[in-house]
């Protein structure tokens, strides 16, 4: 064979931990052939904090803040996921003053998230302007948790039973202003992204991930409703009283990063209207449902699931009758989108699997836990 | 399952404030709770998950098609779950899977009661799509032995494996790819077990890979 300096070999590339696309700390190996992806390895665990051990060692209510450091762009969402798990197995229910406040915050968080996610996934394109104006509306949505409890990230507003605080005067206010607001805000955004040509160049057609193979992957979240999938969790199985609220599950057919980037700018409509619905009718009443000062579940298992804006997010807790939970599984959805990257990639180009991660809106916090 | 540990409390928590870690078991007749509208209606034993039978077409399919290896179906809080013999989980999944639509495996993951002889229950959680309902499959396996790797039925079972393998070092037989996924790789111990410490580390390498005495 003769040896020129134009012959090729595969060649193997780390990407990570220190990755600015990757988004955390996530380690890609990359087996490469000129610009194209044979295949991938994920390494994962930086961030491993042993969230689970942690949980058999505090009461269930010394875990509620634990929770918030998983996903910690939408914090609320563990929260409120982990609040469900252990009312499941207390078998009690929140007062619907709390639900409702709840269903509101959880929203809000929801756009929270989803605006760093367009935020951070349009810098890796390569559009620098949506960046600022994403955390410019995330600022309003993060005021409005710090009015309520102190914190705009690691927020802790739940709790088992019911809610950690009372609203503060003005919440309703502060609500219905930022919903007002923003929907224009969105229309701003994909004024600038939606038909750019570099955006659909970079985005339409890459990444493709189908229905079945969401199935098979366990793939939830966006990610399956851009592969035409109509599933989500507020719908097929309602908590918190979602069932009151009229909203559409935004879906699309290609299963492609573009998809998946209408998905999420829809979604973001629908939490605003999911939370007009719901700040016109936030009931009086008690903030804390029939807990003791000590939660003690009586022995048994519950595994409880909401739709976190990541997916699936789903708490199996196992309670041997004690004041400390016997067993904590989270079930994160970031981790388990994660797996399909690699289908997701192969036979891609290296540019593509930046837009790929950024598609698939993990959280390395929730991935390692 | 539950069927151990601490026989502490009594039934779910009582409204009245009070009462420390864990009482030795005091009279078990709390009027003043919401009163569970699944769970069978008088006083449970605390020592057990109180758990009625699972009536339904699917889980009499189930008990037909695998006979003496499914060995109950239960439900508790309105949540199904089957248990089986450790052979037979993987089929049952397989046969969920292709016979009753239940075409989305959302966890794989495990329990250790370090004082029962099958030390570890295994849980595999499935949805189904079409019919919109969730099953949780349950085995109790002994330390040591090899339950077989889901992978050939779901492919997500992959990493969930991986996760219950270096957390608790159940090997599956036949996994393709049996590493550590969030611990490093040469790690020594499984965390999740019971049996290790919250504060134990594999001193070994912290110092070699660290640098350092101690991670604490």
């Amino acid at each position: 064979m003769p040896d020129t300096f134009l012959d090729s070999t595969e060649l193997v590339l780390n990407m990570g931990p220190q990755h600015p696309s990757t988004h955390g700390v996530l380690r890609v190996i990359l087996k490469l052939d000129g610009e194209k992806i044979l295949g991938t390895d994920c390494v994962i665990g930086y961030l491993h904090r042993g969230v689970e051990k942690i949980a058999e060692n505090r009461t269930y209510a010394q875990f509620n803040p634990y929770v918030d450091r998983m996903d910690y762009v939408a914090a609320i969402s563990n929260g409120l996921g982990y609040c469900l798990a252990v009312e499941k197995l207390l078998n009690v229910e929140a007062p619907p003053r709390a639900q409702a406040v709840r269903v509101i915050l959880t929203e809000l968080n929801r756009i929270a998230s989803h605006l760093l996610w367009l935020g951070t996934h349009a810098l890796d394109i390569g559009a620098i302007t949506p960046v600022f104006y994403c955390f410019r509306e995330r600022e309003e949505a993060l005021k409005i948790f710090e009015q309520y409890c102190g914190a705009r990230l690691t927020t802790h507003a739940f709790r088992i039973g019911g809610l950690q605080y009372e609203t503060y005067d003005g919440f309703e206010r502060d609500v219905k202003e930022f919903c007002a607001m923003f929907p224009p805000k969105v229309d701003e955004y994909e004024e600038l992204l939606t038909n750019n040509r570099i955006w659909t160049g970079r985005l339409k057609g890459v990444g493709i991930l189908n229905g079945d193979d969401c199935k098979e992957y366990g793939v939830t979240g966006p990610v399956l409703r851009a592969a035409g999938v109509k599933w989500d969790l507020r719908k097929a199985q309602p908590y918190s009283g979602y069932e009151k609220y009229d909203f559409e599950i935004p879906t699309r057919e290609n299963g492609d990063t573009y998809d998946r980037y209408i998905v999420r700018m829809q979604e973001m409509r629908q939490s605003v209207r999911i939370m007009e619905q719901a700040v016109e009718a936030i009931p009086a009443g008690p903030i804390l449902g029939k807990v003791g000062k000590v939660i003690k579940p009586p022995v048994g298992e519950a595994y409880v699931s909401i739709e976190a804006p990541k997916g699936e997010l789903g708490y199996y807790v196992v309670s041997d009758g004690s004041t400390q939970p016997y067993r904590v599984r989270v079930r994160p959805p970031s981790y388990i989108n994660l797996q399909a990257l690699d289908k997701m990639v192969r036979g891609a180009l290296i540019a593509d699997i930046v837009a790929v991660i950024g598609t698939l809106d993990i959280v390395l916090g929730e991935v390692d836990r | 399952m539950a069927d151990e540990q601490k026989p502490g409390g009594s039934e779910a928590p009582s409204p009245p404030v009070g009462e420390g870690a864990q009482p030795p078991a005091k009279p078990a007749a709390d009027a003043a709770k919401p009163v569970p509208p699944k769970p069978a209606a008088p006083p449970k034993p605390p020592a057990t998950m109180a758990a009625t039978p699972w009536d339904s077409d699917l889980a009499h399919a189930v008990k037909e098609r695998f006979g003496d290896q499914v060995l109950a179906t239960s439900t508790y809080l309105g949540q199904d779950f089957v248990l089986t013999r450790p052979e037979a989980a993987v089929p049952v999944l397989e046969y969920l899977k292709l016979e009753a639509d239940f075409d989305y495996l959302v966890d794989i993951t495990a329990v250790d009661w370090p004082k029962r002889a099958e030390r570890f229950d295994l849980v595999y959680i499935v949805y189904s799509f079409p019919h919109n309902s969730r099953v949780r499959i349950k085995t109790q396996i002994a330390d040591g032995f090899e339950p077989a790797t889901a992978t050939g039925v779901h492919l997500t079972a992959n990493w969930l494996e991986r996760e219950v393998f270096d957390m608790f070092g159940i090997r599956f037989a036949g996994h393709p790819d049996l590493r550590r996924i969030l611990m490093p790789e040469d790690w020594q111990g499984y965390p999740l077990r019971k049996d290790y410490g919250i504060l134990q580390q594999d001193v070994r390498w912290v110092v070699e890979n660290l640098g350092i005495e101690s991670g604490q």
